[in-house]
């Protein structure tokens, strides 16, 4: 019943006339016969809108939406402007492709162009492409940006997002080429293990800080162990942290990559996220996909269009260094519009309501007797606390529409945001508390 | 137009959270940012005006005829998008507990078996986030396969020169040779080629049927058996898949496995270069291979990215399924084929199709002769087209057929448009014998003339900094 | 088009210019000429090995990118690295802008002289 083709079937008969054919079947004479499908696909009938949308909301109804969401680990729960919901509806926006076009693509350019740059500011890093795929891709394809003939192995750190360091491993799969996990002590990249790792074969390290655990790493002085050893530093770093943290650009990084989602995108279940990538200009050329840059037009006037394109596997092929294509442009103007819709202010008054309200809830937790907080080190918005009775606890705060941290090694991994009020951390402490007491 | 940096004025902003409820936390001044944090600053109107200036700068399916081959620019229906948007989708965290997500694994679940339906596979995998990276997850299916036997052997795929770049790209990040065989003079696989490239040393064949130009590979069954005899596996790039689903399977072709484009075939929209989704599909003794999250199914199998992947554009292709349903499915490739080959009939007879026969869902024309003779090229045809508010066809791909167009017109268009695109094709044929100046220098009524790429690649500006 | 007497050529279109035992290697006038505006040139490193026959770097055009393929295996002595910052001196004066200089010569492709490299290039285009 539901179609989106236009033509009524007198009008497709007409339209066979046309191109001197009697039926449909004769389209695919260029098709063994033996090989057609010669039964209907077992699939339901087609519906109309009305029924699919009850279909659908009843799915989503089969799905738990939380008032309090105090879990992290790679997902943030930001509070996301209604104008940064609205704009990236728009259906010029939704329904464009790749603008391969720049004289009819000028506004997607613009877009990526504005999210260059400003992801630039963020980083303080000279270059930025115009996003892969999510935060775990875009640092396996810095990996490979690093490689040479000479240096072929990725160092990462054991603290690093779980999905991250397997995403790395099994691009390295891919080339054959070698990951060493780097091991931390109390939550923290072991510098000292790093160090004798930094054998002359390795071409990068790949740091996460805040980590995996939310502790905020050394960047700084393993970014200079990692350039001691003529090696190249990969920092992944959290987009809305920079507004209060040294930047990738302050603690030495060549590559900055981060997972983009809290900037303005839906938690949705794991994406679409947004992979972002930015370099010094030393290494410009090696960043893999789309990048738009500014020129002139016949007219003399500004124009942007797709620049640098003979990196790319459309003109490179086997030689490119990354097969990329698409990548997340719709999720990149939402951060650009997120990024202009808080403004300077608007992103350090998030950055500080996430850092006091995690910390704010740490105080609470580890007040209650049992509960201790495991690495000492400082945090941003996300820390991990060893306690009794994990499981009653995150059931009892899940009965209440609580999301509880998550369950990481003997501990659970917490995260507090900007959106989430004081009251609503005195019910998650309180009902901890009521659970151990 | 003025750049969103050029707009801001000190002190604009919009009023978004409350005072903050509990006591501030100092950090450690070494830990801190010590650069400025220039971002924009604006009113909310300010940026309301921005983007809808953006959007009015362009082109999307909704606005005009959008013939680019290869990309299947179907409609994108406002349903999908709406469902996508339901909170008990999009606000769900991937790493919520299992039974607080029942609803995501059933969307999964569906789209899978549905979708295996459709291409004839066993097991599916919703990781990759677009078709390239559908197609690495889809090699390094074929590599740990060969791996899992100890045949360490083979090292090389093949693939035909009219292929996408993406697919010899994805070959040699899989650490695979690439042999590349010529095609025949119809643009299918010269089976001759093929049987001189095969060997013990083959890991596998990647190809798309239609191919690149639009034919059906009639020779298909043949060329999956050889691949298979010598021990090779077969990756269907499901590309141009929109030609055939519902009609013939990719299973039945002799594949074993296979990438979609959700933003393709199943009409999720695709953002101005993305977000997609690169749904793997392959046969039963492959899906021990397929990747999964760490964090999410635990460890043990490679993964291709975090999480479960760009779910909520599942969601959308779900519904777009849900809403074609069973009869819908073909119907959509059928008159996606009868499109094609209505539009191809109506422009022959001035612009020149590259293999004259019945196509599939697209079809190349070959600018050659035409240039030869007035001199305009396919690049000023493009050109030309756009400032008659019609997005260009594909341009010079592939790269088999010289000057090449190729028009892709997808079933959700009407005869009128179609009428009306080949109209303004044979204009613009008749328009290079008479004034060919005009068509050299188009666009004269678009955005922008054309743009300085050599300006922009010798001397890059990537960024936009303050005078 | 130009094929100055005193350079040897390669079918690949690069050129070699060879005095005091240093090998110079640049592309023709008929490369640059297919190829159109050059955007970028990748170089190898001093030092680095190269093989006759092998690529040693390669040239971009905003369109198409093409190798650089060497006419003689030796060292990497020096490399042009005004060509860095002003590729288009490869269109403007092929014969001028090297690319790189090789030392230690220990090998040579298959060469032809100016009036052979001539009669190729009528072949082919």
């Amino acid at each position: 019943m539901g179609s989106y083709v236009p033509a009524t079937a007198a009008e497709r008969q007409e339209m066979l006339q046309a191109i001197g054919m009697r039926s449909e079947k004769e389209l695919y004479a260029d098709v063994p016969a033996s090989m057609l499908l010669d039964r209907p696909l077992n699939l339901p009938a087609g519906k109309s809108e009305l029924e699919v949308r009850r279909e659908m909301e009843a799915l989503a109804a089969k799905n738990k939406v939380y008032a309090t969401v105090l879990r992290g680990a790679g997902a943030y729960d930001h509070y996301i402007p209604s104008i940064v919901k609205y704009i990236p509806a728009k259906e010029e926006f939704l329904t464009a492709y790749t603008p391969y076009q720049a004289e009819m693509s000028q506004g997607i350019l613009q877009s990526i162009f504005e999210y260059q740059t400003m992801i630039c500011d963020l980083t303080g890093m000279d270059v930025s492409n115009a996003s892969v795929y999510d935060g775990a891709t875009a640092a396996a394809e810095a990996a490979a940006m690093c490689r040479d003939r000479k240096r072929t192995v990725t160092l990462i750190s054991a603290a690093a997002h779980p999905d991250v360091i397997n995403t790395v491993r099994t691009y390295c799969y891919g080339t054959g080429h070698e990951l060493r996990v780097v091991p931390c002590r109390d939550g923290r990249t072991d510098s000292e293990a790093l160090k004798e790792m930094l054998t002359e074969d390795v071409a990068s390290f790949i740091l996460q800080s805040p980590n995996f655990y939310g502790q905020i790493e050394d960047a700084k002085a393993l970014g200079e162990l990692v350039h001691a050893a003529k090696a190249q530093f990969v920092l992944s770093f959290n987009p809305i942290s920079l507004a209060l943290l040294a930047t990738p650009g302050e603690c030495g990084a060549d590559i900055a990559v981060a997972e983009g989602q809290p900037l303005g995108l839906p938690m949705g279940w794991g994406g679409p996220y947004l992979g972002i990538m930015a370099s010094t200009g030393k290494l410009m050329r090696k960043l893999p996909g789309r990048i738009v840059g500014q020129t002139t037009d016949s007219r003399g006037e500004r124009a942007f269009v797709l620049s640098l394109q003979a990196r790319e596997q459309h003109i490179r092929r086997e030689k490119a260094s990354s097969n990329i294509c698409s990548n997340e442009a719709l999720c990149a103007l939402t951060a650009g519009l997120y990024l202009a819709t808080l403004g300077p202010d608007g992103l350090k008054e998030a950055a500080k309501q996430c850092l006091a309200k995690a910390h704010y809830l740490c105080g609470a937790l580890c007040a209650i007797p049992g509960v201790t907080l495991k690495y000492s080190g400082p945090f941003f918005h996300e820390f991990l606390t060893v306690l009794p009775k994990r499981d009653e606890v995150l059931a009892a705060l899940d009965d209440a529409g609580i999301l509880g941290g998550l369950p990481v090694e003997d501990g659970i991994l917490w995260c507090a945001t900007e959106k989430v009020s004081r009251a609503e951390l005195d019910r998650a402490a309180a009902i901890v508390k009521e659970v151990l007491a | 137009m003025k750049l969103i940096f050029e707009k801001s004025m000190a002190g604009h902003r919009c009023t978004l959270l409350p005072a903050c409820d509990v006591p501030e936390v100092e950090l450690d001044s070494a830990l801190l940012r010590e650069s400025e944090l220039p971002l924009p600053e604006l009113s909310e109107q300010e940026i309301s005006r921005h983007y809808t200036q953006l959007c009015r700068r362009v082109h999307g399916v909704n606005c005009g005829f959008y013939p680019l081959g290869s990309c299947t620019m179907k409609y994108n229906p406002r349903i999908d998008e709406e469902m996508a948007a339901l909170p008990g989708f999009a606000s769900v965290h991937p790493l919520a507990p299992e039974k607080a997500t029942e609803g995501c694994r059933e969307v999964l679940d569906v789209a899978a078996q549905y979708l295996c339906e459709i291409t004839g596979m066993d097991g599916m995998t919703f990781q990759p986030a677009a078709g390239a990276h559908g197609e690495f997850t889809g090699v390094l299916l074929i590599k740990q396969y060969h791996r899992s036997r100890g045949d360490l052997g083979r090292t090389k795929i093949i693939v035909p020169d009219s292929a996408h770049g993406t697919n010899p790209a994805t070959a040699a990040m899989c650490g695979f040779e690439v042999v590349n065989i010529a095609s025949a003079p119809d643009g299918c696989v010269d089976l001759e080629a093929l049987k001189a490239a095969l060997g013990p040393d083959v890991a596998g064949l990647m190809l798309t049927n239609p191919n690149t130009v639009g034919l059906f590979d009639e020779n298909i069954l043949e060329i999956t058996r050889l691949v298979h005899e010598c021990g090779g596996l077969c990756y269907y790039d499901g590309a141009n898949l929109n030609a055939v689903m519902g009609v013939v399977r990719p299973g039945d072709m002799g594949f074993d496995c296979i990438h979609m484009n959700l933003h393709k075939t199943f009409a999720t929209p695709h953002g101005g270069g993305g977000p997609g989704a690169g749904a793997v599909g392959c046969k039963a003794f492959l899906k021990d291979f397929l990747p999964r999250s760490a964090l999410m199914e635990g460890e043990g199998r490679l993964q291709v990215r975090s999480f479960a992947g760009n779910f909520l554009v599942v969601v959308r292709a779900l519904t777009y399924l849900l809403t074609l349903g069973r009869e819908g499915v073909p119907e959509a490739a059928i008159n996606a084929v009868l499109n094609a080959n209505y539009l191809m009939r109506k422009i022959r007879g001035s612009f020149t199709p590259a293999f004259d026969r019945t196509c599939m869902h697209e079809f190349v024309l070959d600018l050659s002769a035409f240039k030869k003779e007035t001199g305009v090229s396919a690049l000023d045809v493009a050109k030309s087209l756009i400032d008659r508010g019609m997005h260009p066809p594909t341009m010079y791909f592939p790269l088999i057929v010289h000057e090449a167009l190729m028009l892709e017109p997808t079933e959700t268009e009407s005869r009128e448009t179609l009428d009306e695109a080949a109209a303004i094709f044979r204009e613009l044929y008749d328009l290079a014998f008479r004034d060919p100046e005009q068509m050299h220098t188009a666009p004269h009524n678009a955005q922008i003339g054309r743009p300085d790429e050599v300006k922009a690649a010798r001397s890059p500006i990537l960024r936009w900094t303050k005078e | 088009m130009n094929y100055p007497t005193e350079l040897a050529y390669t079918k690949s279109h690069e050129w070699l210019k060879e005095a005091d035992g240093v090998a110079e290697i640049g592309i023709s006038d008929f490369a640059q000429s297919e190829l159109g505006d050059v955007v970028f040139v990748n170089l190898p490193e001093v030092g680095d090995p190269v093989t006759a026959g092998e690529p040693f770097g390669d040239v971009e055009s905003v369109k198409a990118v093409s190798d650089l393929v060497c006419p003689v295996s030796g060292e990497v002595c020096e490399i042009n690295e005004e060509l860095l910052d002003s590729p288009e001196l490869l269109n403007s004066d092929p014969y001028g802008a090297w690319i790189i200089r090789v030392k230690d010569v220990t090998g040579y492709d298959e060469m032809i002289t100016a009036a052979e490299y001539e009669a190729f290039v009528s072949e082919e285009g």
